[in-house]
């Protein structure tokens, strides 16, 4: 029985990687629940607005990189994010201009939006592809761990490593000052109390005087600054592929309605619900038994509790499940 | 006559289009446009069912496509018989135990009144299930795998003609919407979005990982055919002379013997697979007109009036005493088994099953686009839309070059810019898709051939 090597396997197997993903979840879903808490409906070109944020990113980092600018062990993408972000509000509030202006003010039902948002997604796709091409890019310069395994493992004696990545650590942190700053904003500034209101019942923000222009206006604003981070910390953990980026849609709207959709501090958690329970419930447990358990006790199998193959199932399955018995999510949803 | 002008006007200029492909690029890739485009056309139908009769949106179909494509595996593949020996008893045993499962959660359900205790009996019931299941399956799922991994490792189908197939994929289809309807048509029209969206994504994960199933990624190639194998054809008498006759013009004009036969040995390799192709398009055109028959009866039939009711108004309608619950859930489960049968008839022409090559994007989005360009209420519209939106897909690509050709005439051909334009001439057909999406959706919201409902 070794329970600080048990402890050190799941911290490096199960916990760093799961709060690393789970801080891109969920800022994906921050993003997708602002869209639909305040202009009412489901963006289905969520993965897409982040891979076009990611796209821009790269060229600035590899613009940088030319002109031999570099931010040391961190990486030159940190340095290209506010560039990024300026270009992808342009854009979003581009789109916006020429799209869904229009069926914002028509007052169209939230399908016919959520059918625009496709041909968005559409459009946005090609532009990625046509620009970089669909390949697999890595962008990633500077340190790539902060703690190695084997160092560790000499430090502390132990059987098991604990590896932690610098990209890990900088998900994690990048999030927390987002994710505080937003909730800053949406909870003690004027603007986003308004927000805030304008989600909450639009007729009477409308009535005490709140501008829609400007709401809409920010929330596209902040929307771009979300996509954009999101992807690039998604990118730089792993790497840049937009069928990926498109795919990566389905989690972070299970994590979105999971949380309670409209809820931006649900959606956060949902995040983080969402990726601990993939990663929880296709772990092989074998090696955490091993040290666990007494020797005579040892398990014979992996103790998978379902094969990595059915990662995304699983979150799927949760949504489903949060569906049926809580539809407005495990923290209520709708309001802001 | 007058007022189908427009119908018949848009159905021209399509097939005029097909056959100029027909006539500049080869008739091959105009049949199987044609063939493709008769196939989308199913699928739309069966999502204009939903959408257009009801106001349901689905964005499973996916999943559905899938199951139809997993009925023809399972139903024309021989079965392997060392498999069925090895594990077949185990698989069989879990089914029934899933079944046992089942039932046990029903007599539970209405046995005991709504508390706390009787949820965690269910929980408990389907966690302990689960885990007997995989102890018995697991054996038997390895053993199955086992068996000659490289050509079967599966249990196989029931090697009845593939034809079969498309009444089966319909059942399976269906069955899964009856399953996802009961559980999900409560929700909101985006909710349900999502979660259909979600649900066959976790199809797609179990087609693509159950190997003793499905073989999983390793696809299932060689499927049985409902139409003549072109290297048989290209062996018998009458299509030679068939062949030989049609291309007696230009054959006339070799004089060389040894030449002509040389040409006639093209012709009848091209004209193989052109009549392979052709037997297709008859099969499938059939199931085309019979589905847009039983539909146009249904959409002018009371049961079409009181759909529209309740799509336009769910609570007058309800209010009128229509079910609606149960006449949601049952053109869910019709719509669906429509695309299942598209999901059969598209495994039955690649003669393969690659489970790996569904995706989203092609088969729930571009159906999405089809419908919504054609018009969403309108068979005719629908299957317009699957014909118009199949084609740009195609040819999107040549297309896009010849533009890309046109705008860079001005630059050097190594010219950078042009060199990566022409690389990404694949692309420009999600640039088409999304536009054409947009443009229709704002300036022609109801699709080229808009819903028009007379009462006859």
């Amino acid at each position: 029985m070794d329970f600080l090597n048990a402890f050190i396997l799941l911290l490096n197997y199960i916990f760093v990687p799961a709060l690393a993903y789970g801080s891109q979840l969920a800022i994906g879903a921050i993003f997708v629940t602002l869209i639909y808490g305040i202009l009412r409906f489901a963006n289905f070109a969520t993965g897409d607005m982040m891979s076009f944020g990611t796209m821009v990113a790269i060229l600035f980092t590899w613009y940088f990189q030319s002109l031999g600018l570099s931010l040391g062990f961190l990486p030159t993408a940190l340095l290209a994010i506010p560039f990024a972000i300026l270009f992808m509000s342009l854009y979003m509030l581009i789109i916006d201009k020429f799209v869904f202006k229009y069926y914002r003010l028509n007052k169209s039902p939230p399908v016919q939006l959520a059918m625009v948002s496709i041909g968005v997604m559409f459009v946005t796709q090609a532009v990625v592809r046509i620009i970089i091409g669909p390949s697999d890019r890595r962008f990633f310069d500077g340190e790539k761990f902060l703690i190695k395994a084997n160092e560790f493992k000499v430090m502390t004696g132990l059987n098991e490593g604990l590896a932690i990545k610098s990209t890990q650590v900088i998900t994690i942190v990048v999030t927390i000052i987002l994710v505080s700053a937003l909730f800053w904003f949406l909870n003690k500034t004027k603007t986003g109390k308004s927000m805030r209101a304008y989600s909450d019942n639009e007729d009477l923000a409308l009535l005490s005087g709140i501008d829609p222009k400007k709401i809409v206006m920010i929330t596209w604003m902040i929307a771009a600054i979300l996509a954009t981070i999101g992807g690039v910390l998604y990118g730089l953990d792993k790497s840049f592929k937009p069928f990926t980026y498109f795919n990566n849609m389905l989690p972070i709207f299970a994590a979105a309605i999971v949380g309670g959709i409209g809820n931006p501090f649900g959606a956060f958690l949902g995040g983080y619900v969402i990726a601990f329970s993939e990663i929880l419930l296709t772990y092989a447990y074998k090696k955490f038994f091993m040290y666990v358990l007494p020797e005579s006790m040892e398990p014979d199998g992996l103790i998978q509790l379902l094969s990595t193959d059915y990662k995304f199932a699983v979150s799927f399955s949760i949504l489903v499940i949060v569906l049926l018995y809580r539809p407005s999510g495990i923290f209520k949803g709708k309001i802001l | 006559m007058r007022k189908n002008l427009n119908v018949i006007a848009a159905y021209s200029i399509m097939m005029g289009l097909i056959i100029l492909v027909g006539i500049f690029q080869s008739w091959n890739i105009a049949l199987s446009i044609f063939n493709l485009c008769l196939i989308s056309a199913v699928m739309t139908m069966g999502a204009n069912i939903q959408w257009g009769y009801a106001g349901l949106i689905n964005f499973g179909i996916m999943g559905f496509t899938a199951l139809g494509g997993l009925a023809a595996v399972l139903i024309s593949v021989n079965p392997v018989q060392e498999a069925w020996s090895a594990g077949g008893a185990n698989i069989l045993l879990s089914i029934f135990l899933i079944i046992g499962i089942i039932l046990a959660v029903r007599f539970v359900l209405k046995r005991y009144q709504k508390s706390k205790i009787r949820n965690y009996i269910i929980v408990a019931i389907i966690i302990s299930g689960i885990i007997i299941i995989r102890l018995v399956s697991e054996p038997g799922i390895e053993a199955i795998e086992e068996v000659n991994p490289a050509r079967t490792g599966f249990l196989g189908g029931l090697g009845l003609p593939i034809i079969f197939s498309w009444i089966v994929g319909a059942f399976f289809a269906g069955g899964l919407a009856f399953v996802i309807g009961k559980v999900a048509l409560g929700l909101r029209a985006d909710y349900l979005a999502i979660a259909t969206l979600l649900i066959s994504e976790i199809v797609i994960a179990i087609i693509k990982h159950e190997d003793w199933l499905t073989r999983g990624v390793k696809n299932v190639i060689g499927l049985k055919r409902p139409a003549p194998y072109e290297v048989n054809l290209q062996e018998t008498e009458w299509f030679i002379n068939i062949v030989e006759k049609f291309n007696s013009g230009k054959l006339a004009l070799i004089s060389d013997l040894s030449e002509r036969q040389a040409a006639l040995n093209q012709f009848v390799i091209e004209g193989s697979s052109v009549f392979v192709k052709l037997c297709y398009s008859g099969l499938f055109l059939v199931v085309v007109i019979i589905l847009l028959i039983l539909t146009q009866k249904a959409l002018y039939s009371p049961w079409g009036r009181m759909m529209r009711a309740i799509r336009d108004n769910e609570e007058a309608a309800n209010a009128m005493g229509k079910n609606v619950v149960k006449q949601h859930l049952l053109i869910f489960v019709l719509g669906s088994a429509i695309v299942g049968i598209a999901g059969a008839m598209l495994v039955t022409q690649d003669g393969l099953f690659t489970p790996g090559s569904y995706r989203p994007l092609r088969y729930t989005f571009l159906i999405w686009v089809m419908v919504i360009v054609g018009g969403s209420g309108n068979n005719f519209g629908a299957i317009l839309g699957g014909f118009v939106v199949w084609f740009l897909w195609i040819e999107a690509a040549p297309i896009g070059l010849y533009l890309v050709n046109l705008t860079t005439a001005g630059l050097e051909d190594t010219h950078f810019l042009k060199v990566h334009l022409i690389e990404s001439v694949p692309y420009f057909r999600f640039l088409m898709m999304g536009i054409g999406l947009l443009l229709i959706m704002r300036y022609r919201p109801k699709g080229i051939l808009p819903e028009k409902i007379e009462i006859k």
